[in-house]
Parts: structure tokens; sequence; C-alpha cells
């Protein structure tokens, strides 16, 4: 069977970069938030910084996941 | 070269020509780059008993376990020797620690009835760090946080924590009510949001607790160490392979400066969470 396209190498690789998307556009949106927030109110610095961190840890679960799930399933052939 | 005759093959040929010599024996790929595996994860048993067919072992992640405890505890012990009230010295770094823990954590999520807390999540917190910390320390260069095992045992220990102080504080019934069943929230939505409810409190909860920690101290460890050899197999008589070299040294310093940050954030984040979790378990949402 011919093959038209493949792809060979470490593909949790690729998992990982698809896996990243989300979390990616996530963080982003939590520390943009985040930052207006503080310049709207410097006063409510600390409860702001603080619910910002606890959504970035939320989100970044999602890709740390995608980063370690090749490394625990994807004992593909070296190289 | 054209484009058909750049396979694998002829690249590690090229890459072996521009080495004096092959510095990594690797049997899969003679002369191909060593990246870094989960390999590097494990160590050797340096000392093991066996006790009913289960095997205790010390290894260097235990050393480095019972060296952050034994480091924690003497800067503490030190600090707080003879404590004055105008602090001086050791005893306000102490002090800024415990304030920190107190006023930036505790209090910020529980409240007052955080006061109670304080002395779990200090030593949480503290504890984590230093596990973290090794990982950019010389010699020791291992964060033992990045062994799943670690961050699974501080994960369960404040899941055993959250859970019972949930259900003595509000009743069975009302704990479980009150997380399955949030408030403000159409009624026959409760049919697909309470089974959603249970599995992200109750069972994904504490994984995501673990892997946080642990997925973090791992992709560092494995970053460093993959610009750390990285500088080491470019490093060749040649004028790309010393500027390699250099590139992979400066990133590699990047790194290190960057996992400082991460090591105290992931350490903050852990104790946070622990802090959420417990403050949620006091009181049901209203």
């Amino acid at each position: 069977m011919d093959l038209i396209a493949g792809i060979y190498g470490s593909v949790g690789s690729i998992g990982f970069g698809l896996a990243a998307i989300g979390p990616g556009i996530g963080i982003g949106i939590i520390f943009g938030q985040g930052v207006q927030a503080i310049a709207r109110q410097p006063e409510a610095y600390g409860v702001i910084r603080q619910n910002m961190l606890l959504g970035f840890a939320l989100a970044e679960a999602l890709a740390l996941i995608g980063f370690v799930a090749p490394f625990v399933f994807g004992a593909g052939p070296a190289n | 070269m054209a484009a058909e005759s750049l396979t694998p093959e002829t690249l590690e040929g090229v890459v072996a020509a521009g080495s004096l010599d092959c510095k990594f024996e690797n049997a899969a790929n003679p002369c191909g780059f060593p990246a870094p595996d989960t390999g590097i994860f494990f160590f050797d048993d340096l000392a093991s008993v066996e006790i009913l067919g289960m095997t205790f072992g010390v290894n260097k992640v235990t050393i480095q376990v019972i060296l952050a405890v034994v480091v924690i505890l003497a800067f503490f012990l030190y600090a707080f020797r003879k404590p004055k009230v105008v602090p001086r010295g050791s005893q306000n770094v102490g002090e800024m620690g415990y304030l920190f823990i107190r006023d930036g954590i505790a209090r910020e999520v529980m409240g007052k009835d955080g006061d109670k807390y304080v002395p779990f999540l200090f030593s949480f917190f503290f504890l984590v760090w230093m596990l973290n910390f090794m990982g950019i320390v010389p010699f020791v260069n291992f964060p033992a946080t990045s062994i799943f095992a670690i961050p699974v045992a501080f994960a369960l220990i404040v899941y055993l924590t959250w859970v019972p102080i949930g259900v003595y504080r509000q009743g069975f019934g009302g704990f479980f009510k009150g997380m399955l069943f949030p408030p403000g929230v159409p009624k026959p939505m409760y049919v697909l949001l309470a089974p959603i409810e249970f599995l992200s409190n109750i069972i994904v909860r504490p994984f995501t607790h673990a892997i946080r920690l642990f997925a973090n101290m791992f992709a560092g460890h494995l970053l460093l160490a993959t610009f750390s050899i990285a500088s080491f197999y470019l490093l060749t008589f040649t004028v790309i392979g010393a500027l390699g070299s250099v590139a992979s040294v400066t990133v590699a310093v990047a790194i290190t400066a960057f996992e400082l940050l991460i090591q105290a954030l992931q350490a903050y984040i852990f104790t946070l969470l622990t802090a959420v979790y417990i403050g949620g378990a006091l009181h049901a949402e209203h």
C-alpha cells in the first residue's frame, strides 16, 4: 500500500502543540483582563492577583497534561 | 544538498563530520543528539531493605526530601530561637514568610477562619518551594517534585484534609449538596451539572492538583537538561559548534532564571489551591 502522507518522529510533540492552543488563549485572556482590572482598580491588587494566578493555574494544567501525556502513553520507536 | 538526500542518515553524517569524536555512546543512534528522556528521572537505590516483600529504598530523591525538611526546620528554628518584639536579621525574614502565608493566602481566601490553617499552608509552601528550588542548586540539580509520587503524596494529604473538614463543618448532606447543586442554576440543569461537579471536585481535583506541580517541574527539568546536554554536545572545535554551544549555554542560563520564578510560583499556586479547597469546605457557597 502506498503511503500518501506520513509522520515519523515524536507524534506526542504535535499533541502537545495542539493541547497548548486552548490554554494559551485562556492564559492570554486571564492575564490581559487581570492587568486591565488592576489598572482600573489598583487598590484591589491583592485580590485580583490572587484570582488571576488561580485562573492561570487552572488553565495551565490542561497544557501541562498535554505535555506529560506523550511521556506516559507515547513510548513509540526511537527516532 | 538536494532535498531528497536530506534523510536522517545523511544528516547524521553531516553532524558526525562536524564533530571530532562521538561524545556519547548511543547504540540506537550513534553520534546523534542524545535528547534526555524520562530516564533522567530515575535513580538507583543507594540502600534498600525488604520488608514483607516490598522494597524500601533510599535514593537521591529521598535524601533530598530529608535535606529539605532539615534545612527548613533549621532555618526557622534559628530565626525564632529568641523572638523579639522588634525583629532583626533572620527573624525578619521568617516573619515575612509567615505574614506572606497568613495575610497573602490564608486571610485573603478564608478570612479570619484561615488563621487556624496557617501552619498547614506554611509547611506546604516552604517544603514545596525548597523541593522545587533544589532543581537549580548546583550539585543537587534535581527538583524532587518532578517525581510524581511526591506531588501525589502532597495532594493526597490536602485531599484527605479538606474533604473531612467539609463533612465535619457542613455535615455530610450539606457538604455534598453545596458542592453538587450550586445555587442560582435553573433546576433542570442539575441533571447535567451535578455529575460534572462531582467529577471535577471529587475525582479530577486531586489529580490536577498533583499534576500541575509535577508537570511544571518535570518540564522545567527536562528543558534544563536538554540545553545543558546540547551545550556539551555542540561544543566542537569548529565555529558553528562553538557558536551553537554558546547559544545553548545562554538559553540554559535564561531558563534557570525562569525556573527560579516558576518554582516560587508553583509553590504559591499549590498553597493557594490548598487554601481555596479548605476555604470551600469551611463554608457553603451562597
